[in-house]
């Protein structure tokens, strides 16, 4: 079976790449195009390690086919920091230690930033369930929810 | 494995026609990459259907709406207007998984998954919900609480697949509402889900009722006799009892790390109950 040529754009960049059917979005990502940010946690859609977004919704990478691909908009961790500058929610979780062993945090934070994007001032309970689907085994969320709140109120302030 | 992502209805049935058993319909996938990776399906084809324009929209029709079948549930929730009329169905769908699970699942696939636990289906058998099949021989209209006829299978036929449901004009003085109970707050599945539509006359009398129960049977099911426990009241505490042990009656559960068998019946009493009073008050415009 020949492999499926697919064009898309990742992180604004067009890209081409080959795939066979069976391989996910997180596949490609990993392993077509080596932007390695994107873990895999569960494969099944239930950790939120592979989240990216794809046309400006946030999905698990793990659920995708590459195939499904051609002519989408995906923005991966890879795309989160302007070169050196870390986006606020990068700086937020470092101030607040909003991490341990960090497996989680490229989703939590594609997530997170897709959260802000809809709604810039969120509650902690918005926050909360908005992270329902990025688990984490080691922060025990209290950090994580406190550098999204921090960082959102410092947007708002950059913004005003 | 072979992947084809028709444009149209006719050409997607053709190919599903010629797959065979070995063809299989994707919509939002979240199901079926799971089932794929683990080995658990092994199709020569999958046939995706969200090129098809018909199945990706939501229109409003003879005073209802007509839903695609790979509408996701984030799509489904944004709506303007659906769900403002039909709060159950949309609550119903966007109690599945995460945001991440939203942004890809649809209607047409949590349906023909075939999960007894699947919690949009008690929402829209609830609702009237009517299919639109597309196969060989045509289209056909089937109502939603006929598709699946046992865990991961349905009455659907070789070619045939889901292309959009019709959620019918919602009567003045209505209410629908859809609650499930689950151990934790978010992200788990269904051990009891029951979803209630409602139509009262203008003193408050339920006039017309459609009361349907998941995850406590082998399909989730429209329960006539709980229907009949309300109609000709005003949801009192003598109607409540009678629905609370119609639904009770109809559990034909099973045993799981989720809840036993006589937990599941007892709690569809309990869960109906609720669902009830809140369809209600949405039905008096409270």
């Amino acid at each position: 079976m020949a492999r499926h040529h697919i064009t898309t754009h990742i992180n604004g960049d067009e890209v081409e790449f080959l795939c066979d059917t069976e391989q996910t979005l997180l596949d490609v990502l990993r392993d077509e195009l080596h932007l390695t940010g994107t873990k895999e946690g569960c494969a099944t859609g239930d950790c939120g390690a592979c989240s990216v977004t794809v046309d400006g919704r946030l999905v698990c990478s793990c659920l995708m086919l590459g195939v499904e691909l051609e002519g989408k908009q995906v923005s991966t961790i890879e795309g989160m920091a302007d070169g050196e500058r870390l986006h606020p929610l990068q700086s937020k979780f470092i101030e607040h230690a909003a991490l341990q062993c960090g497996i989680c945090t490229p989703g939590v934070l594609v997530a997170a930033k897709s959260l802000l994007e809809r709604n810039p001032d969120p509650t902690e309970i918005e926050v909360r369930f908005w992270l329902a689907g990025n688990l984490c085994r080691c922060t025990g969320y209290d950090k994580i929810v406190r550098a999204v709140l921090d960082a959102a109120a410092d947007m708002r302030g950059a913004a005003a | 494995m072979r992947y084809e992502s028709p444009q149209s209805v006719d050409d997607a049935i053709g190919l599903l026609a010629n797959g065979g058993a070995g063809a299989r319909v994707m919509a939002g996938g979240t199901d079926l990459l799971v089932q794929l990776r683990s080995g658990m399906l092994e199709p020569e084809l999958v046939v995706d259907i969200k090129q098809i324009e018909e199945t990706r929209v939501i229109t409003e029709e003879s005073g209802g709406f007509r839903v695609g079948a790979a509408v996701a549930g984030a799509e489904l929730n944004e709506h303007p207007r659906l769900p403002k009329i039909w709060p159950g169905v949309a609550e119903a769908f966007d109690l599945i998984g995460s945001v991440q699970i939203q942004g890809r699942a649809t209607m047409g696939g949590n349906l023909c998954n075939a999960s007894p636990a699947a919690d949009s289906v008690p929402g829209m058998i609830a609702a009237g919900a009517i299919a639109t099949v597309a196969g060989p021989k045509g289209r056909r209209e089937l109502p939603v609480e006929d598709v699946c006829t046992g865990p991961g299978r349905t009455s659907l036929g070789s070619g045939e697949f889901i292309v959009s449901f019709f959620l019918p004009e919602r009567p003045a003085r209505s209410g629908d509402a859809y609650l499930r109970f689950i151990p934790r707050t978010e992200m788990d599945i269904a051990v009891v889900g029951a979803g209630v539509s409602l139509t009262l006359d203008e003193s408050g009398v339920v006039a017309a009722a459609r009361v349907a129960l998941g995850a406590v049977a082998p399909t989730a099911m429209l329960v006539q006799d709980c229907s009949s426990a309300l109609v000709g009241t005003s949801l009192d505490d003598v109607a409540l009892q009678a629905l609370s042990a119609a639904a009770s009656a109809a559990c034909n559960p099973i045993n799981d790390k989720r809840g036993t068998i006589e937990y599941r019946t007892k709690v569809a009493g309990v869960i109906a109950q609720r669902t009830a009073k809140i369809a209600y008050s949405r039905a008096k415009g409270e």
